[in-house]
């Protein structure tokens, strides 16, 4: 919980790792890519505060015991729900799987929400192993890499049936939130990988699941929100978004805000720290205080309410994963919502 | 102050490739003139006011070698192979040049798309059975955004003097006043295809050319601006991670 200026907020971090880049997790062959990778993410941290910048070395493998304080102690968060990215082509144990996350979570009850992940290429025995996965520790949720290698292959999408029978297990299994992650390559290559359509044709064929495009579609933001705004079940995921711009580029954070909010409005947008990239503490402290510049460029966009920000740093994702809100956390209802809610639904 | 004024000058020209002949400097500068036509694609800039230019050099043999880096090692390959090809070809073109070699670095492909685009294998032929036709479609798609993110860098300053939506529908390209940005995007519009005259309607479909109807402006100038508002964040995530994987570079602000 964090407080401010007289404010409570439950904050929910949509998008957390628990990951192992280290050299003696690189697959022989394949360290080429997995430096590349964590090297890639280790400049994305440049984009925070300088004082938050960890060493290449802190950042390749980092200890539980950073990981809790940095998230629970001094990062204000409540609950964190864990992102598995497993790419086993360069990452001998995986870079951030659901086991490792999961084996964390059993010692910290409360504090962690596991997602499972699946890659529609897996075919008959992904299936089952979704299904494992989900009976064993309960998974609400995925995130999918669309752009993850695979042998020969570069990446899918979800308009394929393979991923149509994925989406059709999630939706027997109860997991209802679908979290994709878009990466720079897919098949076939000279298509855009990172183009939504194929988000926004599985959003329209489940619409009992809910889709949460991670990084708020970056680099496509455009082809998202314009897609977001017509399927009811699509969500925005923040990170990267605030931890990416708020510090480096605060206003174009402030166009890109302006933009979430028009097209998409409060209830869709979902805060993620996307540690161990960025820390958690500066990005919710900072969007607490932050608010529209009130110079003319900005004056298309209306201003970020209070309520708004206790939806995004919390609310939004604890209704999307069915998280108990400690009471006085949530926000008042206005009397005519509470006289329903109070009711029984069955009599 | 723009943000091209605020570059650094062109790499200083060096020896020639394997150093076989002395260093030709006025060639080198027209090299890099050359290359402020080469776009990335999705950001609709030039890669030389981007710094994706790490070196260029040519000899007093006509011999040039470009190097082009990019701001992680995994920028999406399409694109990269886009700014290489191009960059191959503006440079073969000039007048004095009789080879060139364009060198990306630090990529995860580098070495495919270098061969490829040396060979003039065409894309699919550098990536093959990973890729299923060329480039055109996914460039004419980025040109029709960059029509979009354009549209809105005329318009703006226009909303701002108090013209009217309704107004702005009725304008046609040469009512827009005449600026840099309305010169670039009269250039986007016509490498499409699209209608680019003084006569033509200022707000066009992007996809078929045809003019905007009054009741749809405002949704139009709505997707105008968030196009450049996505184009605009991405510019500086890219700039922002150039800066971090090359410290030399000089911090560059976009605008």
């Amino acid at each position: 919980m964090y407080e401010k200026d007289g404010e409570r907020y439950f904050v929910v971090d949509g998008h957390t790792h628990f990951w192992d880049a280290s050299p003696a997790n690189w697959v022989p062959g394949q360290e080429q890519y997995a430096k590349g990778w964590i090297e890639c993410f280790h400049a994305y941290q440049g984009l925070g505060p300088p004082e938050t910048h960890w060493s290449l070395e802190d950042f390749q493998k980092y200890s539980e015991e950073r990981m809790m304080r940095d998230l629970f102690e001094d990062g204000h968060v409540d609950v964190a729900i864990f992102q598995p990215t497993y790419l086993k082509q360069w990452y001998t144990n995986g870079f951030n799987t659901t086991e490792t996350n999961a084996a964390l979570a059993a010692k910290h009850p409360g504090k962690f929400v596991v997602n499972a992940s699946w890659d529609p290429r897996a075919g008959d025995e992904g299936l089952e192993e979704l299904e494992a996965k989900v009976e064993r520790w309960g998974c609400k949720g995925v995130k999918l890499y669309t752009a993850e290698w695979r042998g020969e292959s570069r990446g899918w999408n979800l308009k394929s049936p393979e991923s149509a029978r994925y989406l059709e297990k999630c939706q027997e299994l109860g997991v209802k939130n679908i979290h994709v992650h878009k990466g720079p390559t897919i098949w076939p290559l000279d298509k855009d990988a990172f183009d939504v359509s194929d988000v926004d044709y599985a959003a329209t064929n489940f619409p009992e699941l809910n889709f949460i495009v991670e990084h708020v579609g970056l680099p496509r933001i455009e082809d998202f929100c314009f897609m977001a705004t017509q399927e009811p079940n699509v969500y925005a995921g923040l990170a990267v978004a605030v931890g990416g711009l708020m510090h480096a580029r605060p206003r174009f954070f402030a166009k890109v805000m302006g933009e979430l909010m028009f097209w998409l409005g409060e209830d869709k947008l979902i805060f993620g720290a996307d540690y161990a990239i960025w820390e958690p503490r500066w990005q919710v402290e900072g969007f607490v205080d932050w608010n529209m510049p009130s110079d003319p460029e900005f004056s298309d966009y209306a201003p970020l309410s209070v309520q708004a920000k206790k939806k995004i740093l919390g609310l939004n994702a604890a209704r999307l994963y069915d998280l108990e809100v400690p009471s006085g956390l949530d926000i008042a209802k206005a009397p005519e919502d509470t006289a329903t809610l109070t009711e029984p639904v069955t009599a | 102050m723009t943000a091209a004024a605020a570059l650094p000058p062109p790499p200083p020209p060096r020896g020639g490739p394997g150093g076989r002949a002395a260093p030709h400097l006025a060639l080198a500068h027209t090299v890099w003139a050359a290359l402020g036509e080469v776009r990335d694609p999705e950001l609709d800039e030039p890669v030389t006011e981007l710094g994706f230019v790490a070196e260029c050099r040519a000899d007093g043999a006509g011999g040039v070698t470009v190097q082009l880096r990019l701001p992680t090692y995994f920028c999406a390959p399409n694109f990269a192979y886009l700014m290489v090809a191009d960059a191959h070809d503006v440079v073969a073109a000039l007048p004095g040049v009789s080879s060139v070699r364009v060198e990306l670095t630090d990529h995860f492909a580098s070495a495919v798309i270098n061969e490829g685009v040396a060979a003039r294998s065409g894309f699919v032929g550098s990536f093959p059975g990973a890729a299923e036709s060329e480039l055109d479609g996914l460039r004419a798609d980025f040109l029709r955004k960059a029509v979009l993110a354009g549209t809105d860098r005329v318009c703006r300053p226009l909303l701002a003097v108090g013209r009217s939506l309704a107004e702005l529908g009725a304008l046609t390209l040469g009512d827009a006043p005449a600026t840099p940005d309305r010169e670039r995007l009269r250039a986007r519009r016509a490498e499409l295809g699209l209608p680019s005259g003084d006569g033509d309607p200022l707000l066009i479909d992007p996809g078929t050319g045809a003019a905007v109807d009054v009741d749809a402006v405002p949704l139009a100038l709505r997707r105008a601006r968030l196009t450049r508002v996505s184009v605009d964040a991405n510019s500086s995530v890219c700039r922002g991670l150039l800066a971090e994987r090359y410290p030399q570079t000089p911090r560059q602000e976009a605008k």
